[in-house]
């Protein structure tokens, strides 16, 4: 089981990259600890700010260092970070077009016993919304590490969703095919696509597995790419499979399940089934007691794959 | 050099002209605000800031936020005046497709950030002060607020970050003009405790009277010498100022005036600008 949670490969990128660019700066609303990023703040103290308990001035700040010709990276816990500066990310950053790079710690349920006011089920849905933003939910270090080193070579804002707790590997560094923008097609098949992102491709790649064990040819999908949209990947899919199964630790409302409809509806009618989070305070507990509630693990997948088959 | 106050004040009533225009043409706008702020926009932009549109697109260079990013008229005027872009193109102000849209909009040459939702600029302008420190530029940061505007919250949180980060390249302005849409800033949200907040956030406090050039421009100069700590400037403005039956009425803070007013206030602010002069 892999130890090392995404959270730190971003860290780590950063470090490798600051040393060498010093324009690269990084922002915390007291949660440098949470973000894994004491260590940059201790190796890069002139490269680091500190902003308080203050989200809104985190993301606002981090624009006005980007105009002033840095390339901030502002890390919060994505619940607050997606939500309660939700209109400074829509003015000061997408709109202004300014080079801030965003990243949403311990998102969907990683805080899981703590409430409503932890959870970021609306995140996707809340900056997907603005023109302009770009939103990615890494599955693997490997892939957040990928995201990281491309997201610093272009000056475009975006989002990043990673959770608190180590995940299993879904790529090995010399597996990893990784194209910003691009989904990746963990296995091919042509009863049924499951399309996934972030945590949840590893119980997508699981339910593939029991599923072919049971005669039913499973595509996946890791849609990491929420916006921009692989509208290419999911409509090659659609075209080729009988019914399709999203999977994400998201709102059922809003989140890259409604995307992937609004585009197959549209372009490739086929049926759809969105697995998430309903549209309530999600129960408490630790991620996977959730997931297991409301079926975001390997069966749950499964089950709605059979129901969609008609088996 | 002697700066030419004369003609820094007689510039203030030309701008006045200019962005009276764009309202009268467009038939929208914050008229009240863009003469209350005009006298602050161009003591920054043609006494204080170094920002040309040679210089605009090389780091280094003063900056300015309008963070009550309502008086864009005033602003474009400014730029307009300073040659960022032609004076034909105030003619779209607010037209179908122009980018002079009725908020500051950096697509527009000498526009920083976009801005228009009250509340941001401080702390976007915190950012930069940060970034100018860091390049060891000397470039100063101004952001002008209105004094309704500081009933957000997130101007105090910019407010705490700009104390504590003891950004003496920032300086803020607050447009003093007593008045917001619904009426006397007191009855809506009172702000006369401002030096007391301003002190205790770690700001140097200054006053000025915000439609008097020299005034103005001494506190800027003020601020310059202030070091360890931002400078918040607050400038006593009166709201429509320039032309008498607009000043300190609350419903010209976006009235559009009919055609006779229109030229009653031109006529009025041409007369002043010329009085200037003699």
């Amino acid at each position: 089981m892999n130890k090392i949670p995404n959270r730190q490969v971003i860290c780590d990128v950063l470090l490798e990259h600051a040393k060498e660019d010093r324009d690269i700066v990084v922002l915390c609303s007291d949660s440098r600890g949470s973000a894994s990023l004491s260590g940059f703040a201790e190796a890069f103290p002139t490269q680091f700010f500190e902003m308080g308990i203050a989200e809104q001035s985190l993301v606002s700040t981090a624009a006005g260092l980007a105009r002033g010709g840095k390339k901030p990276f502002a890390a919060s816990p994505a619940c607050f970070l997606s939500t309660r500066s939700m209109e400074q990310v829509k003015v000061d950053v997408a709109y202004s077009r300014t080079n801030v790079k965003l990243i949403g710690i311990s998102g969907g349920v990683s805080y899981g016993a703590l409430g409503m006011t932890h959870h970021s089920a609306q995140d996707i849905a809340a900056l997907g919304s603005i023109p302009g933003m770009r939103v990615y939910l890494p599955s693997d270090r490997h892939q957040t590490r990928a995201l990281m080193e491309a997201l610093l070579q272009d000056d475009k804002p975006a989002y990043i969703r990673v959770g608190r707790n180590p995940v299993e590997d879904i790529y090995t560094p010399d597996s990893m095919k990784f194209e910003l923008d691009q989904a990746v097609t963990l296995c091919e098949g042509d009863d049924l696509a499951i399309i996934a992102c972030g945590e949840m491709v590893k119980p997508a790649v699981e339910a593939a597995k029991l599923l072919a064990a049971e005669g039913i040819s499973v595509q996946v999908l890791d849609l990491y790419c929420v916006k921009p949209l692989d509208r290419d990947a999911v409509l090659n899919s659609a075209r080729k499979v009988k019914a399709l199964v999203t999977v994400e630790e998201h709102s059922v409302i809003g989140g890259m399940g409604a995307m992937v409809s609004q585009l197959v509806a549209e372009y490739c009618p086929k049926r759809v089934k969105n697995l998430a989070l309903p549209d309530e305070p999600a129960i408490a507990g630790k991620s996977q007691e959730v997931f297991d509630y409301y079926g975001l693990n390997a069966e749950g997948i499964a089950k709605a794959a059979r129901e969609l088959m008609g088996r | 050099m002697e700066k030419n106050y004369q003609a820094l004040r007689a510039k203030s009533f030309a701008l006045r002209q200019k962005a009276l225009d764009m309202v009268y043409r467009a038939k929208t706008g914050h008229i009240g605000g863009d003469f209350s702020v005009c006298d602050i926009l161009n003591v920054l932009y043609n006494s204080q800031m170094n920002v040309t549109p040679e210089n605009f697109d090389k780091p280094g260079h003063d900056h300015l936020i309008l963070s009550k990013g309502h008086s864009v008229e005033a602003l474009y005027s400014v730029l307009c005046d300073k040659g960022f872009f032609p004076e034909s193109d105030l003619e779209t102000f607010s037209q179908f497709g122009s980018k002079y849209i009725g908020h500051p909009n950096n697509k527009v040459n000498g526009v920083e950030m976009n801005s228009g939702s009250l509340g941001h600029g401080l702390s976007v302008s915190v950012g930069l002060a940060l970034a100018e420190r860091m390049n060891g530029s000397g470039a100063r940061v101004y952001v002008v607020m209105g004094d309704g505007e500081l009933a957000e919250g997130s101007v105090w949180e910019g407010a705490m970050a700009g104390g504590h980060y003891k950004l003496s390249n920032l300086c803020a302005v607050v447009d003093r003009n007593r008045l917001q849409i619904s009426g006397g800033t007191e009855e809506v949200m009172a702000q006369d405790s401002q030096d007391a907040r301003w002190s205790a956030f770690g700001w140097n406090v200054l006053h000025a009277e915000g439609n008097h050039v020299e005034a103005l421009d001494e506190a800027f100069e003020q601020s310059r010498a202030c070091s360890g700590k931002p400078t918040v400037v607050i400038a006593d403005t009166t709201k429509g100022y320039g032309v008498s039956f607009m000043e300190n009425q609350a419903v010209w803070h976006h009235k559009v005036p009919t055609d006779e007013e229109y030229q009653k206030a031109m006529e009025e602010l041409k007369r002043k600008e010329a009085a200037c002069c003699e």
